[in-house]
C-alpha cells in the first residue's frame, strides 16, 4: 500500500497493496514534519487492514477507510482509502486544517484513485515502481494546495 | 538540397531532421553543445540561423576544436562540418576535414543507428544503412564553415523566429545519403562558397546550408537546378522564414508525420487503430530513452489516457521521442500541435487548435479525454454509444408520433454517456441485452432508418401506454431487421421475432424506467399484429405470395419466443395455402382479438404487409407478424382495420390449427394487406411491430385457445391483457433478480457461518 501523507495541511501517500505494502508515493504539504507522519501512514496501514478484512464481501467499497481522528492529541486526522486492486491511499490531515469536509476527503481520493489509473494506463510503468509522474506530482500538488 | 531547403521552407520545425542530420556528423555531447550554442535549444527548433550556427559548431566539432562561441568567429579556416553523404563525397572532402573525425563516425554509427532509422525511415528511402550516414559528416562542405562564421554574426537576428528550411532539405538529403551522388555536390558546394561569402547573410546562409544538403543528398541535389534554385531559394526562403511568423517548435512537419505514420503502420496497420500499450513500449524504448522519460512523454501523448495510442497519438508521442533524443526538454503539457486532432500537417493553422476532439477522426469512438476510471468501459462503449446515438437520433425523430415516443425522447435527450448508461441497463436481462445487441448490429447495417427509430421507440413504448404506432413502428423496425436478416425458414422467424422482442424488451429495459412496461410492450405487439393480420386477413381474402412472405419476415424476427410457436402455425399454413399471409393471418386473428388495439395494430400490419411484398416469401411471416404488430399501434383509417379484420379471419382459421402458437401467424396475414396501403417502409417498421407485438400476443394467446375472437373489441381486450401480464412479467422478473441477489447474499452468510461452526466444533466436543 502506499501512503501518503499530508502534512500541516496534508500528506498523501499511496501504498501499494501486494504483500509488501511499501509506499509507492508520499508527498506532504507544508510542513517538515514528514517523518512523523510517515510514521502515522505506516502505523496507520494496520486499521486499514483490519477494516479490509472486516468488510468481508462487501470488499471493494472505495469509500470506506475514513479513519477519523486516530490520535485525538495530535488533532490529526488519517484518512484511508482502498483500490480494487488493494491499493492503499493514506492522507493525513491536520485538524487544525479546520475540518475537511467528508466530500472533500472522498473528492480528493477519488482524483488520486484517477491520476494513479493513469499511471498504471502507461506502459512504461511497472507495477511496484515508485511513481514518478510529473502528471501525478502536478496533480498531487494542485490538490494538496487547494486543502492548506 | 536547395531542393529540399524549398520544400521545407513552409516548415518551422526541423529540430528533429536537423538532430538527426546532426548526429551522424558529431556525437551527441557534442551536437548538444552546439545546440546550446547556437541557440536551437532556446527556441526549441533550429531556426535558420541556428542551423547555420550549428553546422558551423558541427565543423568546429568535427575539427576538433572546442565548442565555443568565439571558435566559430575566430576560426576562420574551419572546414566545413563533414557531413557523410555518400563515400565518394568523403573521398573527395575529407582529407582536410576526416582527420580529426576519424573516431567520429565509429561512435557515431552507434548513434546514428535509431534517428537514422527513422531519417531515413522518414524520407522513405530505402537505405538503411548507417553507414552512410556516418560517412557523410565526412563530406562537409567545406564552404559552410566560412558562411556560416559570418553569419554567426547575424544569428540573433530575425531568423530566431523563422523556420528552418535548410535543415529539412539537409535532412533529407542526409537520409539519403547516397553514395555516388555526392561528387556532383562537391563541386557545388565549392561553387557555392565563395559566392556565400559575398551574399547578405540571409543568402549566405541559405548557400551554405544548401551546400551541406546537396553534400548530404548527393541523390536528389545533384541537379544543377537545384544549385540555381540555390539563389532563388535563398530569397524564398528569407522571404518565407520574414513572413513566417509561426513558431512552434513542436510542431510535426510533413516529412516527419509521414515517418511517423510509416512507422505506426509498422506497428498498427489499421491507421484508424490503435497501438497497445506494450506494442508501444517496445517500439519506443529502441530509441532508448530513459525509461522515466518515455513514461512521461506517454503520460504526455496518451491523450484519452486509454492505455493505447492512436495514430494522433502516436505521433505526438514519436515526435516528443525525436526531440527528446535531439536533447529538448519534454514539455510538462502536451503542446497544441502536437494535441491528437491537430494531425493535419498544416503550418500555421495548426496553432490555435485546440484538444484532441476533432482530431480524433481516427478514434471517433474514442471518448473525450476525461479521466474518470469509468473512462475506459466508456470507450469501449463508445462505438455502441455511437451506434445508439444514431438510434436516439432516429428516435428522436419520431418522437412526436406517440406520449410513448416523447417520453423516450427525455431519455434520449441525455449525450452520449446517457446512452452508455442505457446500455449497461439491458444487461439485467442478458438475453435481450445481446438481442439489443444484435438489433443495434443491425440497425446500424440496416439500410432502414425507420426500424432503427422505432426500435428505439419501442422502448419507449414498452414503459408507457402503448401506442401502437410506436410500438408498431418499433416492431416493424425491429421485424424488418430480423427479417431481413433472416431470409429463409420460417421457422427460424419466430425466434428472431422472438429476438426482436427481447430486443425491444431490452431497450426498454434502458428506457429510464426500466420498469415492468419494457417486457410488455413486445408481447402486445407481436399479438397485435396477429390480430391485426387476421383483419387483415378477413379483408384481403387473397395476398400475394411475396407479401405473405414478407410479412412473415417480420414476425420471426421480432415476435417474443412465444411467437415461435404461432410462427409455426403460419408456417405450417404456409405451405399449405398458396397464399401464405391467410395462413399467416389465420394465426393472427387470434391475437387480434385479444388485443384492444388490434385495430391499429392491423392497421400497420396492412403496411407492413404492402411494405413487404418485396420481401422474400420467407419473410412473409415475420412481416406479417410485424404487421400485425404495427397495425394496433397505428391509428389508421377503418380500411386498416378491416384489413386487420381479414386479418384476424385468416388468422383464426390458421391459429385453430396453430393454437399455440404465437402472433406470428397472425403477424403474415396482415402484413400483404398492409402492405397495399402503406409504403414499404411504413410496413416494415409495422412489422417489427407486429412482429413484437405479435410475440406479446403469443404468449397471451397461447393460453387462449385458438379460436377466432371477434376483432376490434376483443383485440383491444387482448391486447391491454397482455400489456398487463407484460407489465407484471416485468416487475416480477425485477423482483426475481433482486431476490436471488438476496439469496445470493444469505447464501455466502450462510457458508460463513458454517465455516464458524465448523471451527468452533472441536471446542464444542471439549
Amino acid at each position: 500500500m502506499e501512503t501518503g501523507l499530508f502534512s500541516g495541511s496534508v500528506h498523501i501517500g499511496i501504498i501499494y497493496h501486494p504483500p509488501q505494502n511499501y509506499p509507492l508515493y508520499i508527498r506532504s504539504v507544508p510542513t517538515e514534519n514528514e517523518l512523523k507522519f510517515h510514521y502515522t501512514v505506516h502505523t496507520s496501514l494496520d486499521v486499514v487492514d483490519e477494516k479490509i478484512s472486516a468488510m468481508g464481501k462487501a470488499m471493494v467499497d472505495q469509500r470506506e477507510l475514513y479513519l477519523g481522528l486516530l490520535y485525538p492529541t495530535e488533532d490529526y486526522k488519517v484518512y484511508g482509502y482502498v483500490t480494487n486492486s488493494k491499493v492503499k491511499f493514506v492522507m493525513v490531515v491536520d485538524s487544525s486544517n479546520t475540518a475537511l469536509r467528508d466530500n472533500e476527503i472522498r473528492s480528493m481520493f477519488r482524483k488520486l484513485h484517477n491520476s494513479y489509473t493513469d499511471i498504471m494506463c502507461n506502459p512504461f510503468y511497472n507495477p511496484g515502481d515508485r511513481i514518478h509522474s510529473r502528471a501525478f506530482d502536478n496533480m498531487v500538488n494542485s490538490m494538496m494546495m487547494q486543502v492548506c | 538540397l536547395w531542393k529540399f531547403s524549398g520544400r521545407n521552407k513552409g516548415q518551422d520545425h526541423f529540430s528533429d531532421m536537423i538532430s538527426n542530420v546532426l548526429f551522424n556528423f558529431v556525437c551527441n555531447c557534442v551536437l548538444l553543445q552546439i545546440m546550446e550554442l547556437c541557440g536551437a535549444t532556446r527556441l526549441g527548433y533550429f531556426g535558420r540561423s541556428q542551423f547555420y550556427i550549428a553546422l558551423k559548431l558541427v565543423a568546429v566539432a568535427q575539427s576538433g576544436l572546442p565548442l565555443r562561441v568565439e571558435s566559430l568567429n575566430t576560426v576562420k579556416d574551419l572546414p566545413l562540418p563533414r557531413f557523410v553523404v555518400s563515400k565518394n563525397e568523403q573521398e573527395s572532402r575529407h582529407t582536410a576535414l576526416y582527420s580529426s573525425d576519424a573516431d567520429n563516425p565509429a561512435s557515431y554509427s552507434g548513434v546514428i543507428p535509431p534517428p537514422p532509422g527513422r531519417i531515413q525511415q522518414r524520407t522513405s528511402s530505402d537505405q538503411q544503412e548507417s553507414t552512410s550516414p556516418v560517412v557523410s559528416p565526412q563530406q562537409s562542405p567545406p564552404t559552410s564553415p566560412h558562411t556560416w562564421r559570418k553569419h554567426n554574426r547575424h544569428p540573433s537576428g530575425g531568423n530566431n523566429e523563422r523556420p528552418l528550411a535548410g535543415p529539412g532539405p539537409f535532412w533529407a538529403p542526409f537520409s539519403e545519403a547516397q553514395p555516388g551522388s555526392s561528387t556532383s555536390s562537391d563541386p557545388i558546394w565549392s561553387g557555392h562558397s565563395p559566392p556565400p561569402h559575398q551574399e547578405n547573410w540571409v543568402s549566405f546562409a541559405d548557400t551554405p546550408p544548401t551546400s551541406a544538403l546537396l553534400a548530404m543528398h548527393p541523390a536528389s541535389v545533384q541537379d544543377q537546378t537545384t544549385v540555381r534554385t540555390v539563389a532563388s531559394a535563398t530569397t524564398t526562403n528569407e522571404i518565407r522564414r520574414q513572413s513566417s511568423s509561426y513558431d512552434d517548435p513542436w510542431k510535426i512537419t510533413d516529412e516527419q508525420r509521414q515517418y511517423y505514420v510509416n512507422q505506426f503502420k509498422t506497428i498498427q496497420p489499421d491507421l484508424n487503430g490503435f497501438i497497445p500499450g506494450s506494442a508501444a513500449k517496445e517500439f519506443f524504448t529502441k530509441s532508448k530513452l530513459p525509461i522515466l522519460e518515455l513514461s512521461h512523454i506517454w503520460e504526455l501523448s496518451d491523450f484519452d489516457k486509454d492505455g493505447a495510442l492512436t495514430l494522433d497519438e502516436f505521433c505526438a508521442a514519436f515526435h516528443l521521442v525525436v526531440a527528446r533524443k535531439n536533447g529538448y526538454d519534454l514539455p510538462e503539457k502536451l503542446p497544441e500541435s502536437l494535441m491528437p486532432k491537430l494531425i493535419d500537417l498544416e503550418d500555421s493553422t495548426e496553432v490555435g487548435e485546440q484538444t484532441g476532439e476533432v482530431g480524433y477522426s481516427s478514434s471517433p469512438a474514442e471518448a473525450p479525454p476525461s479521466k474518470s476510471p469509468s473512462m475506459p468501459s466508456l470507450n469501449q462503449t463508445w462505438p455502441e454509444l455511437n451506434q445508439s446515438s444514431e438510434q436516439w437520433e432516429t428516435f428522436s425523430e419520431r418522437s412526436s408520433s406517440s406520449q410513448t415516443l416523447t417520453q423516450f425522447d427525455s431519455n434520449i435527450a441525455p449525450a452520449d454517456p446517457d446512452t452508455a448508461i442505457v446500455h449497461p441497463v439491458p444487461i439485467r436481462m442478458t438475453p435481450s441485452k445481446i438481442h439489443m445487441q444484435e438489433m443495434e448490429l443491425k440497425r446500424t447495417g440496416s439500410d432502414h432508418t425507420n426500424p432503427t427509430s422505432p426500435l428505439l421507440v419501442k422502448p419507449s413504448d414498452l414503459p408507457e401506454e402503448n401506442k401502437m404506432s410506436s410500438s408498431v413502428k418499433y416492431t416493424s423496425g425491429n421485424t424488418v431487421t430480423d427479417g431481413y436478416s433472416s431470409s429463409d425458414s420460417y421457422t427460424s422467424d419466430p425466434e428472431q421475432i422472438g429476438s426482436a422482442v427481447t430486443r425491444q424488451r431490452s431497450h426498454s429495459g434502458t428506457s429510464p424506467d426500466n420498469t415492468a412496461p419494457p417486457p410488455p410492450p413486445p408481447r402486445p405487439h407481436p399479438s397485435h399484429s396477429r390480430s391485426s393480420s387476421l383483419d387483415m386477413n378477413r379483408s384481403f381474402s387473397v395476398t400475394p405470395g411475396q407479401q405473405q412472405a414478407g410479412v412473415v419476415a417480420y414476425p420471426p424476427a421480432v415476435p417474443p419466443r412465444p411467437q415461435p410457436s404461432q410462427g409455426a402455425g403460419p408456417h405450417v399454413h404456409r405451405p399449405v395455402d398458396a397464399d401464405g399471409l391467410i395462413s399467416h393471418s389465420s394465426t393472427s386473428p387470434q391475437q387480434i382479438p385479444e388485443q384492444p388495439n388490434f385495430a391499429d395494430f392491423s392497421q400497420f400490419e396492412a403496411f407492413a404487409a404492402s411494405g413487404v411484398n418485396k420481401e422474400e416469401d420467407d419473410e412473409i411471416e415475420t412481416h406479417s407478424e410485424a404487421l400485425q404488430v404495427e397495425k394496433p399501434s397505428d391509428s389508421a383509417s377503418s380500411l386498416r382495420v378491416a384489413k386487420a379484420d381479414g386479418r384476424v379471419d385468416e388468422k383464426v382459421p390458421a391459429n385453430v390449427p396453430s393454437s399455440g402458437k404465437g402472433t406470428t401467424p397472425l403477424a403474415p396475414p396482415p402484413k400483404p394487406i398492409r402492405r397495399r396501403l402503406k409504403s414499404e417502409d411504413e410496413l416494415r417498421p409495422e412489422a417489427e411491430e407486429h412482429t413484437q407485438k405479435t410475440g406479446v400476443i403469443a404468449a397471451v394467446l397461447a393460453s387462449q385457445p385458438s379460436i377466432p375472437r371477434s376483432i376490434g373489441k376483443d383485440k383491444k381486450a387482448i391486447q391491454a391483457s397482455i400489456r398487463r401480464n407484460k407489465e407484471t412479467n416485468t416487475v416480477l422478473a425485477r423482483l426475481n433478480s433482486e431476490l436471488q441477489q438476496q439469496l445470493k447474499d444469505v447464501l455466502e452468510e450462510r457458508i460463513s457461518l458454517e465455516v464458524q461452526l465448523e471451527q468452533l466444533r472441536p471446542f464444542s466436543h471439549l
